[in-house]
């Protein structure tokens, strides 16, 4: 089930959420995550401009659902609260900055 | 670990700047679909495309799902077809390109490249026979792309073989005239081929290569550009030093994407090819970069000298961040592929033979260029012999992409559509080279290739 365990660099996933400043957005992306089982290794948020933004990183290891199945399901509560959220597994950043 | 802004800067690098993997090509080899029977080799074929690269679309979805990075194209690249249909006596080799046509269709790529002959010392029947099969080729099929090689820095330049394409090449525009002779679109005539590039038209899988590999093109004009704003007006070498550093991180994606790619289907990974492609949308062109660099268009005077700079830094950058670096790897400078060079053809900044000086320093060459219908043969061979002068000369690819378009003069216009985008008909040259090109015969290899 968990496609990520397939890919090099193990089951982390980092989670991005870019929009407007609202009460309830962290709420509403960790319960998600805790429903399905993803455990939150560290999350750091900022405000640039006047947008919120959020950077959530997280283990899949014991995860109910993959990867692109949990894109599915943060991009759907992202449209609801009119925010961006996305999923991406973690070998992408640490490809493009780290040797 | 991660810091915040790292992270930001490849959403936004792949949200606002058009940052993309341009394509994941599969390299077929079909060394073991001959036959004598020109109907079973097509099956073979088809057998062999459909079983490889039939989980191909697929996979490059997946990855660009859990990556977040798109995959523009997924593409095949085939065993030049003159080699694989020569054991054949078929009279002409279109039912070739309607087996690949077909193939491409059934796994869903939107190109396929392999169309192709090596001819750059000299040509044998099946050779001859693909060359002449091109025009009817290309008009009766969609996603066929087909490569000719008509010089290498080790043979010199084949002129015969430059006739005989430049001819093709009107062929073909005349029998897709109705469509703006978009079959030119689909050719592409090579000196110094590499074996291993990713990017259509001119993809094939060479005969080093193995029986399937996966190459990656990566793509970024639009990263790039908004890099050089970012660092204002700063000197020569800190802006090399820019673009060096954007070309690696653009590489890294291709070499994760390629290496992803690759494990998912079960084929070793090739090469990523490190060039900085443009599409004709708005920020993802190569002209744009000269002209943030601080041309006031592209085809000012500078313009080589910049683009030299933007191609040695780009190729400086990929070459840290991949071992396996291929293909093409530089700048390319379609015309009708770059919302840059449009404007700047049509403000009369950018001329044919401004175009030629400034492949001189990139990649690929005089690529997507729309001249006038009635170009004769003759200027057309002379235009591809200056190009493959300039690439055998310095131990370089440099190709030619002309579009003769059908009924059209300077100042018209040719639409594509999609990726291969739009292109003002631009003028040649009045003078004729008829006499030099019809001598015929090949140009000898040049003193420096004579290195053992």
């Amino acid at each position: 089930m968990n496609r990520l365990k397939n890919l090099e660099g193990g089951n982390r996933v980092v989670i991005t959420v870019i929009g407007p400043d609202r009460v309830g957005i962290i709420a509403a992306v960790t319960a998600i995550l805790a429903e399905q089982s993803v455990n939150i290794l560290d999350i750091s948020q900022t405000i640039m401009q006047e947008f919120f933004v959020m950077v959530l990183v997280a283990d899949m290891a014991g995860a109910k659902v993959d990867l692109v199945t949990l894109k599915d399901l943060l991009a759907q509560k992202g449209e609801d609260l009119k925010l961006r959220i996305d999923t991406q597994h973690e070998d992408i950043f640490n490809f493009m900055h780290r040797i | 670990m991660l810091t915040i802004e790292e992270i930001l800067e490849t959403i936004k690098m792949v949200q606002e700047e058009n940052l993309d993997i341009r394509t994941i090509t599969m390299g077929i080899s079909l060394r073991d679909c001959s036959d004598a029977d020109h109907r079973a080799a097509c099956r073979k074929i088809y057998d062999k495309i459909t079983r490889l690269a039939g989980p191909l679309v697929r996979a490059g979805e997946e990855i660009s799902r859990e990556y977040g990075l798109p995959i523009v194209n997924k593409r095949i690249s085939v065993t030049p077809i003159a080699l694989v249909a020569e054991a054949s006596s078929a009279a002409d080799y279109c039912c070739y390109a309607e087996t690949l046509d077909r193939a491409a269709e059934a796994v869903g790529v939107n190109f396929i490249g392999g169309f192709s002959a090596l001819v750059h010392k000299g040509f044998t029947g099946g050779d001859r026979k693909l060359i002449e099969s091109i025009p009817r080729a290309l008009s009766e099929t969609e996603r066929v792309c087909a490569s000719i090689n008509v010089a290498t820095s080790r043979a010199g330049i084949n002129m015969d073989a430059i006739l005989l394409t430049s001819a093709v090449i009107k062929k073909t525009a005349e029998l897709t005239a109705s469509r703006d002779s978009i079959g030119c679109a689909k050719l592409v005539v090579f000196a110094n081929v590499p074996e291993d590039n990713p990017f259509m038209a001119g993809a094939f899988h060479g005969i080093g290569e193995p029986d399937c590999v996966i190459n990656t093109g990566v793509s970024g004009p639009g990263v790039v550009r908004s890099a050089i704003i970012r660092v204002g007006d700063a000197d020569l070498g800190e802006l090399s030093e820019t673009i060096k550093k954007m070309a690696f991180k653009i590489t890294r994606m291709g070499e994760l994407v390629g290496r992803a790619a690759a494990k998912k289907l079960g084929v070793p990974f090739g090469i990523v090819d490190v060039s900085l492609a443009p599409t004709p949308a708005v920020g993802d062109s190569v002209a744009e970069i000269l002209q943030e660099m601080g041309l006031e268009r592209c085809g000012a005077p500078g313009s080589t000298a910049a683009l030299a700079l933007l191609n040695d830094a780009v190729k400086k950058g990929g070459a840290m961040a991949s071992s396996y670096v291929g293909g093409l790897s530089g700048a390319f400078i379609p015309v009708s592929e770059d919302a840059g060079m449009i404007a700047a053809v049509d403000d009369g900044a950018l001329t044919i033979e401004k175009l030629e000086a400034m492949t001189a320093v990139c990649s690929v060459g005089l690529d997507m260029i729309a001249i006038p219908g009635d170009t004769p043969v003759e200027t057309i061979a002379a235009i591809i012999a200056d190009e493959a002068a300039i690439g055998v000369f310095n131990h370089k690819t440099t190709a030619v992409r002309l579009i003769p378009a059908a009924g059209k003069k300077v100042g018209d216009r040719v639409e594509f559509g999609g990726l291969l985008g739009r292109a003002p008909v631009m003028a040649v040259s009045r003078f004729s080279a008829a006499a030099f090109v019809n001598r015929g015969g090949r140009i000898p290899a040049p003193i420096h290739s004579l290195r053992n």
